[in-house]
């Protein structure tokens, strides 16, 4: 019985020295600042201007935007990034063409343009900025992919 | 002659005051009718041109409720309001013609938007976006028919640095080149929200779900 308590008060303590360590080293994402002093903004990264297709890391990777698309609007009365990667476009704008996964619904009924829960590219594709990565990260494609 | 011609004037005050127009002056000299010509002359061209000066400017064109809170939300969003270097193409720099004889001809069919304006055609929202394809291809169509010549005021393939432009433009700009196109046939929708493109590109619209 006396064991299970000092366990208990060594397992207690030791938690409650971590979560104290812990909140030491949190900081928020407005950094070590004093509420009533204003923080520095981080600049504004820039998005990559016009680039050659990046390859994928994986397979089901949604494939990058090499390009800006600034003021690209995707609604129900057009969608800028079709007017170049529609079936019908994709040759004379020389880009790469929308995958016929995107013409399923989600029964798997192949339809006749694109899919209403595909058409709005940017929930999975998504332009790039030259920014580095926040976190270190050793990922490495599988060689399927990088040839390696 | 001349009192047979005013007997006949009598009773037409047109014909008279082409009687009168007609007789040389015997009252002013040659150089006070010449002077007071050309100061009027020029009190008139100035106002004129001034006056039309006056309809010519932004403040002007979304002075009408459907031109601020329509397209002129839109172009705020858009590079020709606000980019990094500062330079601001507004209203008339694209929809009104910069050389004399064209700007007249515009600003004379701007009466058919006045006679919209007193018949409220797009006075709310839903009527802007029911005639929103309607007027975008009036649009399109002058800049085809001109050769995108308000683009022109500032963009000039001739004047393009090809190298300096990003990959896609380089290859659209310098094959556009070569095939005759002009600006507005790939420039849609650049300064304004596009209509419902599923008439115009079926690819890039959705359509009817």
């Amino acid at each position: 019985m006396m064991k299970k308590i000092t366990t208990i008060v060594v397992l207690l303590a030791t938690v409650g020295f971590g979560s104290q360590a812990a909140a030491e080293t949190v900081s928020s994402l407005r950094g070590a600042t004093d509420i009533d002093q204003d923080s520095s903004a981080p600049a504004a990264k820039k998005y990559n201007k016009d680039k050659e297709p990046i390859a994928r890391d994986y397979v089901q990777q949604p494939p990058l935007i090499p390009h800006k698309i600034t003021n690209y609007r995707i609604n129900l009365k057009s969608n800028k990034c079709m007017s170049c990667h529609s079936w019908s476009n994709y040759r004379e704008a020389n880009a790469t063409k929308i995958s016929q996964t995107h013409f399923e619904s989600r029964d798997k009924n192949v339809l006749a343009n694109v899919s209403a829960r595909r058409y709005f590219c940017t929930q999975c594709h998504v332009p790039q900025v030259g920014a580095q990565p926040l976190v270190e990260n050793d990922f490495q494609p599988i060689t399927a992919i990088s040839g390696q | 002659m001349s009192n047979k011609n005013t007997k006949e004037c009598n009773d037409m005050i047109l014909c008279r005051i082409w009687q009168g127009l007609k007789k040389p002056s015997v009252r002013y000299s040659l150089g006070t009718i010449l002077i007071v010509g050309f100061i009027s002359g020029i009190i008139f061209w100035g106002g004129f041109n001034t006056a039309m000066e006056m309809t010519n400017n932004e403040e002007f064109c979304i002075s009408c409720h459907e031109m601020e809170d329509n397209v002129f939300q839109e172009y705020k969003e858009t590079i020709h309001y606000s980019n990094r270097t500062g330079v601001r193409a507004t209203c008339p720099d694209c929809h009104v013609p910069k050389e004399w004889q064209h700007k007249v001809v515009r600003k004379i069919q701007a009466s058919n938007e006045l006679l919209h304006k007193a018949l409220g055609t797009i006075n709310t929202r839903e009527k802007f976006e029911g005639k929103r394809l309607e007027l975008a291809k009036h649009v399109w169509e002058a800049m085809e028919k001109t050769d995108s010549r308000e683009c022109r005021n500032c963009h000039n393939f001739d004047h393009m640095d090809f190298t300096e432009q990003g990959r896609r433009a380089v290859k659209a700009h310098s094959e556009g080149l070569d095939a005759g196109k002009t600006c507005i046939d790939c420039h849609k929708g650049i300064a304004h929200e596009l209509p419902d493109m599923h008439d115009v590109d079926p690819g890039s619209s959705i359509g009817d779900i």
